[in-house]
């Protein structure tokens, strides 16, 4: 599971006297034995997020690595000025790491629902976005995230695909359907389903758990008069930077992902996926009336 | 309003509307500056003495101590208090005195709020309320993550701002875990809108914290308060500023 495997690899930068991980509550049990050999870099401030965000923003203006951790909903909307402001307006970066990617607590309701996270880090300048799509993913982004310069997030999910993807971010090639066919891009743990959905059709797949900064270089060399976006939060959320990144070429450009109704459903992640149309046959149903609609 | 400077002696004497006691001297020329002929609201007047006893009696930073990871450290989270800081930050040197020129102008490195990357020791950029204290229960925590136990961290805030809920969640989580290099300093003008019933100073000593309160203008209670932490709790130092109307 990718929360286990950030814990582990959390727990292993702690030999860095720098790193400086910050809780509040949530995953606090299993940081246990990291907070009782390393208590002044094991935070747990209770459930108080906006102190959590403002606390990594203090521990950031003295030199400290912090990895900040909560569910997605608590630890991306609820302290978002503390974000902004604590983080970016003080010119000092984080690590960012939630649990709880958009329906994975579907039966929790809308209160633990988090489509809207990689949205809402958008608006702000130069974060870097890792959307591991399967465990084996998590230790090597983390290593990035905590190892580079500025603010990482880090979304992890109950949701994976079946195989693990190397690279470093990059648009990787997973299906390729030669030239001229249309392009599919998979964030993260919905490339199993884009794969099944594209069985017999001709449409190429690359995959990416980087969306931010997304790979626009590798999406221009792939990329030909149709670009299909599959992502694991909101429809649209990489619409902009495709777009930007294609100005100069005629495209069609097919995006999505979560929608932004309050379903007030509960159920499993499966019966969201199938609502929201990212199971294989929403998509497939999809990307086939796109590919019948050109000219 | 008119001014009647005695820049010669430790005080300078304002005759201003609403009256106020002398301003720290080496403050009035550089709060002058600032001031240009505008009018500052009582709000920048009643923070003038806790911030000039901080910097003149307290704090170990100098402008050549701005980067030493030893300093203490003053963290401004009432950012609209923003005169006097500037004004004290001229007088003891961190920045040049035609900074104050054009306050909030488009050249201007001195906004209506501070920014720390562009003021050299301004250690926050602030403005929107509520946001100082979480980043000063940070810094003390960086400090001690650091074995660093000599530099201190200050947060000023004022009694109005503490209606923000951010601060509640710093005040409870600094007592209980006994965070004893941060003090906070409350400038209380009593601007809050539905009060502080019992006193600011309650809120922080139910969570564990010593506390003081004393007259925000006079200066050697100020100096006795500011040095009352006793080392195992975090302290606050509630500054009563009576005649302000603004947070």
């Amino acid at each position: 599971m990718m929360r286990e495997a950030f814990v582990d690899t959390a727990t292993r930068f702690l030999d860095d006297p720098r790193t400086t991980i910050v809780l509040a509550d949530i995953s606090a049990a299993a940081f246990d034995p990291a907070a009782a050999r390393y208590p002044d870099r094991v935070v747990n401030v209770g459930i108080r997020e906006q102190l959590m965000i403002g606390v990594a923003g203090g521990l950031a203006l003295t030199g400290q690595r912090p990895i900040v951790h909560s569910y997605a909903p608590f630890l991306v909307e609820r302290a978002y000025e503390q974000i902004k402001l604590d983080l970016d307006h003080q010119g000092v970066g984080a690590v960012l790491v939630s649990v709880g990617a958009s329906y994975d607590r579907a039966a929790a309701g809308r209160t633990h629902l988090s489509p809207a996270d990689v949205s809402l880090i958008d608006t702000l300048h130069d974060w870097t976005v890792h959307v591991p799509g399967h465990p084996d993913e998590v230790p090597e982004l983390l290593r990035r995230a905590v190892c580079g310069q500025g603010s990482a997030y880090l979304r992890l999910s109950t949701q994976a695909n079946t195989r693990a993807q190397v690279g470093d971010g990059e648009l990787v090639v997973v299906r390729d359907a030669g030239p001229g066919a249309a392009l599919l891009v998979a964030v993260g743990p919905v490339l199993d389903a884009a794969l099944a959905a594209v069985a017999d059709r001709p449409v190429t797949v690359a995959y990416t758990h980087r969306p931010r900064p997304f790979d626009t270089v590798g999406l221009r060399a792939l990329a030909g008069a149709e670009v299909i976006l599959v992502e694991p939060y909101l429809a649209g959320t990489s619409a902009r930077v495709v777009s930007e990144a294609l100005t100069d070429r005629p495209h069609r450009l097919l995006t999505l992902g979560v929608g932004r109704a309050d379903l007030r459903r509960y159920g499993s992640p499966e019966d969201h996926e199938r609502w929201h149309g990212l199971d294989p046959d929403g998509l497939r149903r999809s990307l086939d009336a796109f590919l019948r609609s050109a000219g | 309003m008119s001014f009647n400077l005695q820049t010669s002696h430790m005080t300078v004497t304002i005759a201003t509307s609403p009256p106020g006691p002398p301003l720290p001297g080496p403050v009035g020329a550089p709060l002058e500056r600032l001031r240009a002929g505008r009018d500052f609201g009582p709000n920048v007047y009643s923070t003038i003495d806790v911030l000039w006893v901080l910097y003149d009696r307290i704090l170990r930073v100098t402008p050549q101590r701005v980067d030493d990871p030893d300093r203490d450290r003053f963290l401004l989270s009432k950012g609209h208090a923003v005169a006097g800081f500037y004004a004290v930050l001229a007088a003891k040197g961190f920045l040049p005195d035609d900074w104050l020129d054009d306050q909030g102008g488009p050249d201007s490195r001195l906004g209506d709020h501070p920014d720390r990357l562009l003021v050299p020791g301004v250690e926050i950029g602030s403005g929107s309320l509520g946001h100082g204290l979480g980043l000063g229960v940070g810094t003390a925590l960086g400090l001690r993550a650091q074995g660093r136990t000599t530099p201190r961290v200050y947060v000023l805030l004022g009694d109005a701002e503490l209606d923000e809920g951010s601060n509640h969640e710093a005040i409870a989580y600094a007592g209980a875990t006994g965070l004893a290099n941060l003090t906070a300093v409350v400038l209380d003008n009593r601007s809050a809108s539905h009060g502080w019933p019992g006193g600011a100073a309650s809120r922080f000593t139910v969570n564990g914290w010593t506390a003081a309160t004393v007259d925000g203008r006079d200066h050697d209670a100020l100096h006795t308060a500011l040095t009352g932490h006793d080392g195992h709790r975090p302290h606050v130092v509630v500054a009563i500023v009576t005649g302000g109307d603004q947070p």
